[in-house]
């Protein structure tokens, strides 16, 4: 504050009586508690405790005094100077918050209205059923093997144990390229990814070969000349069905939910032997066959649904590809992922699967 | 393959009360895969009754048509005993007749009531029925008259029709041949419950002599078995028995004639295809060799075929008179005059009756039996069964001459240890259980003490391999006691990186408002058009299909452009106000570099020999392609909204490539289906700025218009696998300054032609060491600065790594930034 009082101008100072400090002290109080808004606030700031202000004045006028009484006039300015602070920061305090309250009130927008300025993209179901089915094998140590659609004959059939005699090879209609003696297919199953990975690689062998097959199929609401296939091929030693039953069980439950497995029929496929077809509980009646009383749709009241086909490795299939089927055994699967997502969606036609109609792509978003 | 199951229980004793369903579900189990169980009964109820017609009075009615108010005798039947009074419209039938009558409360196929009802002045209490109102066929000829003392008025009509004979329908799979004949299917049914088994091929049989019809086989790889046997004064008016006719019906054979009859129903019961000659116009011997080129027969269907030196024929005196286990020929076809039949029951190399069948495109009953293997051993009890009954109910008699030529091949010898079906399968299977079962299945075994050698029946031409016999065991044993047992773990290494790339590209698209799309790769010359491919354009260099679905589409596309155009167009046709789609997909391009080889299958092809069969490949890389159409932001409360264009396209392609780390040069280029002025060539830059992926840009007008999307929409198609090639692998920890960046805007006028990136390139070079970056904010063009040029505005912003920069050192950067933009490109700053 000031220094000695040797240079005041006698003609502001004003009298130091008590009941002086006080009607100050308490004019501005009072001036205080009435500050409607922070900017009044401001200004009573001003008037009261500005250098014109009467406190600040009385301030100045202590050094004149007699040294006896400064002691007394100074701790009774102090007093009144200490009370107005505070009731000026108590005040500044409420009426902020009163202020961001009512500013925020101001800016009240409607967050109802639309934000869709960019459309929403999506993934296309085939593609991240196949990343899904592809997840729940690489958790299990699994690897994804690819390869091209275009095949050669050889590796399409017969590195398949599929000879060109072989009554399977009239089975699937296969789309050849011209010229014909190039011997070169549009691969009918991704088996030959199999053969390929067989071909180049030493057991153990865990694959699944996710991928794009071909058959000279009528395009209607259950069958296309494109569609989408899974095989999965595992050699090692000591392989049994058993194993095989139990991927595809726990294939089965992380696809479909806990409690949803698989059941075999025998059947023929020339690259396995033995073979069955793996039936699946259908998870929409959890294969009681019927649904609040009427029969199931998804499973047509079986209670279960056919789901692929599978087998224990033909060791004519390991010798094409140079696995010694002495020490190795294996099992290989495959199903059609349309159709695996079909029911699992509950989808009523295939060709929506290739329309590509926006409305259903992005109903799946970028993950299933 | 359709057994009625009455046919099946003729040569098994099932359990009592096994039900068709419970029949079909063990055999499915066993490998036979129910297809269908036809019940024709079942969509019948309420009395269904045989009639003995009373009287007939025709009534003329006034709309032209007469029908026959009648009078029958139902037994019983009604409660009352008294004649039934029924209209009938039908005509083919007297009194006398027993017909077949559905009393009122009955049900008839299609939830058809049957009720008492008033009509044509009568009441009429019931109906007389046709085969069509009963589901039996599609006969229009009028109701059905039951043959004479078929059955006694008021009596069931069920079993009189095959109503209560359920038809079980399988699929048969192509090893087990054997199952498409009952005598199969009864074995299996018989495995099934362990039951006692009949077989129908088991018959007494006369011994071969000389006397019978003189065979020569000349090939007896291909036909190793040829028996002969004659009928004589055979009656051709006689008709089929019902019971045969029903029969062949319920198969799902035509009944056409006595004799071709017989011959289709021993097919069915016995699995061998039969061919039956007509005895009088063979001439001479039989005999059986392979065709020679170019040789030629008319077979029974009319078609002449042009024979090759694979096929296997059938001859006499005149010449060719078959094509052997596929079809007979046109000059010894039995006829309405035949009273001689040579009946020839052979046995044929499977193969060769595969090879036959397709090269003649034939497809038959016999032949499907014939290429998938039928016992060679049964040859002779079919025919004499055919002998059989052709003469009990055509009246001829069964010629005393029985040829047989030839023997049966040895059956395979195969030998296993105990244990394999347990250790294939992973089941607990003992020796004991392998040998009941192998046996069981018909396998005559010779027992070591660790391994036993299977002689396989027959009728089982599929079991060649040792694990043939593991499936065997496997399935009598039940595949639904396979236990669940998880392999172990196996040591993976996850998704590759190209996978985790793909999934990354696939998501940031889909986060920048694209949807995926899936189409089909079949494109055609129209389709190029369309896309104003030029006449040498490489894209029309395609993989072509032989067989391709619409000769409008036979080639693998080469760009994925095509699918996508059609599903935006598609979109667009359903109302949506814009779209962006994408696609991954692989296209093609011909290799042509020789045709891919065939090897044997013995064993692995050597190394040098893959690479050959890979190389014979054509390429397929992967390749990546949007395109943007319409409305790409809305208009909304915030403003106006902005349909797409070619910088989004651009757009997309510079931000895939700061995905995958991959930095991307853009430049002016020209190329369909783009509009020639606002296409980007993208290229990989730095180092290998030469690797070029892909285009980007609004499409050409003449494009949008071919394919009925709107003008000014964009596309772009890239390599994604050459993309993927150049993505950042490890990336370094990035090292930067965090002194006070400087900030300098300069705004350069230049000639309207040059490009703002070489602008841009000279700004960066001369500027030097201090500049952290340079990016183009304001792009203008006006009357003051003159016609042909524009101005443009960049930010720069300075940075030094170990000091704050002073404005003069600021300046001097900018001054030598602006000098050589001067000098490169004749930019003046405004
Ligand atoms: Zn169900």
């Amino acid at each position: 504050m000031s220094g000695p009082n040797t240079d005041y101008d006698p003609v502001e100072v004003t009298p130091l009586k008590a009941e002086e400090v006080e009607a100050a002290r308490d004019a501005a109080l009072a001036a205080i508690a009435a500050a409607a808004d922070l900017a009044e606030l401001k200004q009573v700031r001003i008037d009261h405790t500005g250098d014109r202000s009467p406190l600040a004045l009385a301030n100045r006028e202590i050094g004149a005094l007699p040294p006896q009484a400064r002691k007394e006039a100074g701790q009774r300015i102090g007093r009144a100077r200490g009370a107005v602070n505070k009731a000026l920061a108590d005040r500044q305090a409420v009426l902020e918050v009163e202020h961001e309250e009512r500013m925020l009130v101001e800016e009240t927008v409607d967050v109802t209205v639309p934000t869709d300025r960019v459309p929403t993209g999506a993934r296309h179901p085939l593609t991240t059923g196949a990343e899904l089915i592809a997840d729940i094998f690489v958790a299990m140590g699994w690897e994804v093997a690819e390869g091209p659609v275009i095949e050669a004959e050889w590796l399409n059939f017969d590195a398949l144990n599929l000879g060109p005699d072989h009554p399977a090879r009239t089975m699937q209609d296969t789309f050849w390229t011209d010229p014909g003696d190039d011997h070169l297919v549009l691969r009918t199953h991704t088996s030959p990814v199999q053969a390929r990975t067989m071909l180049q690689r030493t057991p153990p062998i865990y694959v699944i070969c996710p991928g794009r097959v071909f058959r000279t199929d009528e395009y209607d609401a259950t069958h296309s000349p494109v569609f989408h296939q899974v095989e999965g091929l595992a050699i090692d030693e000591g392989i049994t069905m058993a194993h095989l039953k139990g991927t595809l069980d726990h294939f089965a439950a992380q696809m479909f939910g806990e409690g949803i497995n698989t059941r075999f029929r025998p059947s023929y496929f020339p690259f396995t032997e033995p073979s069955a077809e793996v039936d699946l509980v259908c998870f929409v009646c959890r294969g009681a066959g019927e649904l609040d009383g009427s029969s199931c749709r998804t499973c047509r009241g079986e209670g279960w649904i056919e789901w692929g086909g599978c087998g224990v490795v033909n060791p004519r299939v390991l010798a094409a590809c140079g696995v010694d089927a002495e020490r190795y055994t294996g099992f290989a699967f495959g199903m059609g992922i349309d159709r695996t997502l079909m029911f699992r969606h509950g989808i009523e036609d295939l060709r929506e699967l290739f329309e590509g109609d926006v409305r259903f792509t992005t109903a799946f978003g970028t993950e299933l | 393959m359709k057994a009625p199951a009455s046919w099946i229980r003729e040569y098994v004793d099932l359990p009592a009360g096994v039900t068709t369903e419970e029949l079909a579900a063990r055999l499915t189990a066993l490998g036979l895969k129910l297809e269908a169980i036809v019940s024709p009964g079942d969509r019948i109820t309420g009395p269904l009754v045989v009639g003995k017609v009373l009287t007939k009075e025709p009534e003329p009615q006034k709309n032209g048509k007469t029908i026959n108010w009648c009078t029958v005798d139902v037994g019983a039947a009604n409660g009352t005993g008294e004649p039934q009074g029924i209209v009938c419209g039908a005509h083919n039938f007297a009194p006398g007749d027993l017909v077949v009558v559905v009393l009122p409360g009955g049900v008839l196929p299609g939830d058809f009531a049957i009720s008492a009802r008033k009509t044509y002045g009568h009441v009429s209490a019931g109906m007389i029925c046709s085969a069509r109102e009963l589901g039996l066929g599609e006969d229009h000829d009028g109701i059905i008259v039951l043959p004479e003392g078929a059955g006694e008025p008021g009596e069931s009509a069920f079993p009189l029709l095959g109503l209560d004979d359920d038809v079980i329908e399988f699929e048969i799979n192509p090893d087990r041949a054997y199952a498409l004949s009952l005598r199969g299917i009864a074995r299996e049914a018989a495995l099934a419950y362990d039951a006692p088994y009949r077989d129908p091929a088991d018959r007494a049989l006369p011994e071969p002599n000389a006397t019978g019809h003189p065979v020569r086989i000349d090939d007896p790889v291909g036909c190793p078995v040829f028996v002969a046997r004659k009928v004589t004064g055979f009656d051709p008016t006689a008709a089929s028995p019902d019971w045969m006719v029903r029969r062949l019906t319920q198969a799902g054979m035509r009944p056409i004639s006595l004799a071709v009859d017989v011959t289709n129903y021993v097919m069915l019961e016995i699995g061998r295809p039969i061919h039956g000659y007509d005895a009088d116009r063979v001439r001479g011997p039989i005999g059986v060799r392979r065709a020679r080129e170019g040789e030629r027969v008319t077979t029974l269907d009319g078609a002449e075929r042009i024979l090759s030196i694979e096929d296997l024929v059938v001859t006499d005196d005149s010449g060719i008179i078959g094509l052997g286990g596929v079809m007979g020929g046109e000059t010894t076809e039995m006829s309405e005059t035949t009273t001689s039949i040579l009946v020839e029951a052979a046995h044929w190399d499977a193969v060769s009756m595969f090879r036959t069948g397709k090269r003649h495109k034939i497809t038959s009953e016999a032949g499907k039996r014939n290429e998938r293997g039928v016992d060679p051993v049964v040859t002779q009890a079919a025919a004499d069964r055919v002998v059989e009954l052709l003469t009990t109910f055509g009246g001829g008699t069964a010629d005393p001459g029985v040829t047989v030529v030839g023997l049966p091949p040895e059956q395979p010898r195969i030998t296993i240890s105990y244990d394999l079906p347990a250790r294939v399968t992973g089941m607990p299977i003992d020796a004991a259980t392998t040998v009941a079962h192998l046996e069981a299945v018909g396998c005559v075994l010779e027992k070591g003490d660790t391994t036993l050698t299977a002689t396989t029946p027959p009728w089982r031409p599929d079991l060649t391999d040792p694990f043939d016999l593991v499936e065997e065991v496997a399935r009598v044993v039940g595949y639904d006691r396979v236990p669940s047992v998880l392999p172990r773990e196996a040591a993976g290494r996850g998704l590759t990186r190209e996978q985790r790339l793909r999934r990354r590209v696939g998501r940031t698209l889909a986060g920048a408002g694209c949807a995926e799309v899936i189409s089909f790769p079949f494109v055609g010359d129209a389709t190029f058009d369309a896309l104003g491919l030029a006449a040498d354009d490489v894209r029309r260099a395609t993989v072509r299909l032989a067989n391709p679905l619409s000769s409008e589409e036979p080639s693998y596309t080469t760009t994925l452009l095509p699918g996508l155009l059609k599903a935006v167009a598609r979109n667009l046709g359903r109302g949506a106000p814009g779209v962006a789609l994408f696609e991954t997909g692989t296209v093609a391009f011909p290799a042509d570099r020789g045709p891919a080889p065939i090897y044997g299958v013995d064993w692995r092809p050597s190394d040098d020999e893959l690479a050959k069969l890979f190389e014979a490949i054509p390429d397929q890389p992967l390749h990546l392609a949007v395109v943007l159409a319409g409305e790409r932001e809305r208009a909304g409360w915030w403003g106006e909204g902005r349909d797409a264009g070619w910088a989004d396209a651009v757009g997309l392609v510079r931000r895939l490539g700061a995905e995958l780390g991959v930095g991307v040069d853009v430049a002016a280029a020209r190329r369909m289906p783009w509009h020639p002025g606002r296409c980007a060539e993208v290229r990989v830059a730095g180092p290998e700025t030469g690797v070029v992926l892909g285009h980007a840009g609004e499409l050409h007008p003449k494009v949008c218009q071919a394919f009925g999307i709107p003008a000014r929409s964009a596309a772009l198609e890239i390599d994604l696998d050459a993309l993927m090639r150049h993505a950042r692998d490890v990336v370094p920890g990035p090292d930067f300054s965090t002194y006070p960046v400087a900030k300098e805007d300069v705004a350069l006028v230049v000639d309207a032609k040059v490009r703002s990136v070489a602008v841009e390139t000279a700004l960066r070079e001369g500027a030097g060491d201090l500049l952290e970056s340079v990016r183009l904010f304001d792009v203008y063009t006006g009357e003051q600065l003159g016609e042909g040029k524009k101005s443009l505005a960049f930010a720069l912003r300075f940075r030094a790594d170990d000091r704050t920069l002073t404005e003069e050192e600021t300046a001097a950067a900018r001054d030598a930034a602006v000098a050589l933009a001067a000098e490169r490109t004749g930019a003046v700053q405004r």
